[in-house]
């Protein structure tokens, strides 16, 4: 038997709503601690993909495995478990409008039957980590859309899942906001282990993503450095999504050096 | 040559409206099978059935009342007319009790609730979905049916037939007093002849009505609500689908069970 590396893997994946073809024989890997940053234009089946891991939608052929289980049978009851080792992070959000802050990132462990006490402690950790603790008496609506977002992340945290997946977490956001976004995604990646896929069509969060990284020094700081000689990331990788192929797939130096027209405006 | 054209696309129209209604029948039945299999599995949300029984069945009560009210007041106003040309005014009590017990508090009742009730079940539900929310609870481990569709149709299963016998009720009161303002007829008159319509039978026939009315609100609201397609438009759309197709369901399964509960309650 051969040892499995991958956290996700979808072999020859396709999916099809009616006529219209979203998932074309769609291969790839998301090994252990790497993150996957997806692109491509919007319709091209972006949270399609990340529906399908986390079982909400079914492949019409191929396999997906997560964390080495073959999930593409799996009933709903069964995919619950599954579920539990990844952390989602909708569009905009979806955060539950009736709840408060609070009750959202506490939602997965109130499930649970988890002690309030334990909760309470959990809920205000993942609010410290996003740095939204003041906010934790709001209700979604009294929020601005980078603070849903990140009650979003800290949400899909709860529970230390290895696996997150991020759906276009930065999208309509500000510059700064947005680099926040990806900060944490880059604290989880470099101090967490976490593997994850993030979906983005923002290419200043492909420069962050593919070119940063995060270390904590002797004191417990957090430093944010650039990669360069010393040492060059190959724990993120690029995915390219176009009429339902991967049209790229590669470390962003790779990408680069691409001459497909559509990257090239891509990156343009 | 035209006339043709026009029975063949009218034929076609008609072909595809009851594919739809087919399709649509289908999808609410396994809906409601999920929601009877669920019943027999934990986890339980009983908290959440005591919410929606004060949200939906509590929070209906005014106009209710107010429907009882003048619905009693206004039969009472109509039957002494036509009674007084035969002479036989003093059966005023039974004849509005009856008509409300057998006929008009149910319906009446879940008339109002289709409007008000499940309206506000296929709106909240749809706008879940559209914003993610749904989803967003399936990733976070929990059975939409079991959290959201099975303590609404609970919820309504119980407080129709109580909201029906308020309406009843307070139609009884409304009819005494009309009898006694405007036909100058004594409250022990009224009230005597109201207790001649009191009978067994007629108060169990009374309230399987609303239950099964309450049943089929609560259904047709969860299911318009989760099918929605279509974003925020969507969302309007299935709000008033819901509210006619629940309130031509209640008439069509009133004249139904009229029918049973005559020939099995009321005449045996
Ligand atoms: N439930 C569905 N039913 C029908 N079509 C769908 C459904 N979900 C997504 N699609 C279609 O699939 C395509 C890909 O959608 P999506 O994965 O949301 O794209 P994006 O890359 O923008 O996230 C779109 O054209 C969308 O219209
Ligand atoms: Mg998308």
């Amino acid at each position: 038997m051969t040892k499995n590396f991958n956290a996700i893997e979808f072999q020859d994946v396709s999916l099809a709503f009616g006529d219209r073809v979203v998932l074309n024989r769609v291969s790839l890997q998301v090994r252990y601690g790497e993150s996957k940053i997806v692109m491509g234009g919007s319709g091209t089946g972006k949270s399609t993909l990340l529906r399908l891991v986390l079982g909400l939608l079914k492949p019409d052929s191929g396999r997906i495995l997560v964390d080495g289980e073959d999930v593409t049978d799996y009933n709903e009851e069964q995919m619950m478990t599954v579920r539990s080792k990844i952390g989602m992070v909708f569009q905009e959000g979806a955060l539950f409008d009736s709840l408060p802050v609070y009750d959202n990132v506490a939602y997965r462990l109130r499930e649970q039957k988890v002690p309030e006490s334990t909760i309470e402690s959990v809920v205000m950790r993942m609010l410290r980590f996003v740095d939204l603790e003041d906010a934790v008496e709001k209700m979604p609506n009294e929020l601005s859309g980078g603070m849903r977002r990140r009650v979003g992340i800290a949400r899909a945290l709860v529970g230390n899942p290895k696996i997150i997946l991020y759906d276009e977490p930065t999208a309509g956001l500000d510059p700064i906001t947005a680099r926040t976004i990806c900060e944490l995604a880059l604290k989880l990646r470099d101090l967490e282990e976490v593997s994850s896929i993030f979906v983005t069509h923002r290419l200043q969060d492909m420069e962050v993503l593919a070119n940063e990284y995060v270390i904590r020094d002797d004191a417990g700081n957090l430093i944010f450095e650039h990669e360069g000689d010393r040492l060059c990331l190959i724990n993120t990788k690029f995915i390219m999504l176009k009429d339902g192929d991967i049209i790229f797939s590669g470390t962003d130096e790779e990408m680069r050096l691409e001459d497909n027209p559509y990257i090239r405006k891509f990156l343009a | 040559m035209d006339e043709k054209t026009d029975t063949q696309t009218g034929r076609l129209h008609l072909m595809n409206l009851i594919t739809q209604i087919i399709i649509q029948v289908q999808e609410l039945t396994l809906l409601i099978w999920r929601v009877v299999r669920g019943l027999t599995r934990r986890p339980r949300y009983w908290g959440e059935t005591i919410r929606q029984m004060d949200n939906l069945g509590f929070g209906s009560l005014v106009i209710i009342l107010l429907t009882g009210t003048f619905t009693g007041m206004v039969l009472a106003l109509n039957s002494a007319n036509t009674l007084q040309k035969f002479g036989v005014q003093s059966v005023t009590g039974q004849l509005v009790t009856t008509s409300l017990i057998r006929e008009l508090g149910p319906v009446l009742t879940c008339l109002m609730l289709a409007g008000r009730v499940g309206s506000g079940i296929a709106a909240e539900l749809g706008s879940m979905l559209v914003s993610e929310q749904i989803d967003a609870m399936r990733a976070l481990g929990t059975d939409p049916i079991k959290k959201l569709v099975t303590p609404r149709i609970l919820a309504l299963v119980a407080t129709a037939p109580a909201l029906t016998v308020i309406c009843d009720f307070v139609g009884v009161l409304g009819g005494l007093l009309i009898s006694i303002t405007l036909l100058h007829q004594p409250a022990s008159v009224y009230l005597a002849s109201a207790r001649e319509a009191v009978d067994y039978n007629e108060i169990i026939g009374g309230l399987i009505k609303p239950t099964v009315f309450g049943f089929v609100i609560a259904c047709i609201g969860c299911y318009k609500g989760l099918s929605t397609t279509g974003g925020t438009v969507g969302v309007g759309r299935s709000t008033t689908q819901s509210v006619v197709a629940s309130s031509i369901m209640v008439i069509a399964v009133d004249f139904l069970l009229s029918k049973l509960i005559i020939s099995l309650l009321l005449e045996p």
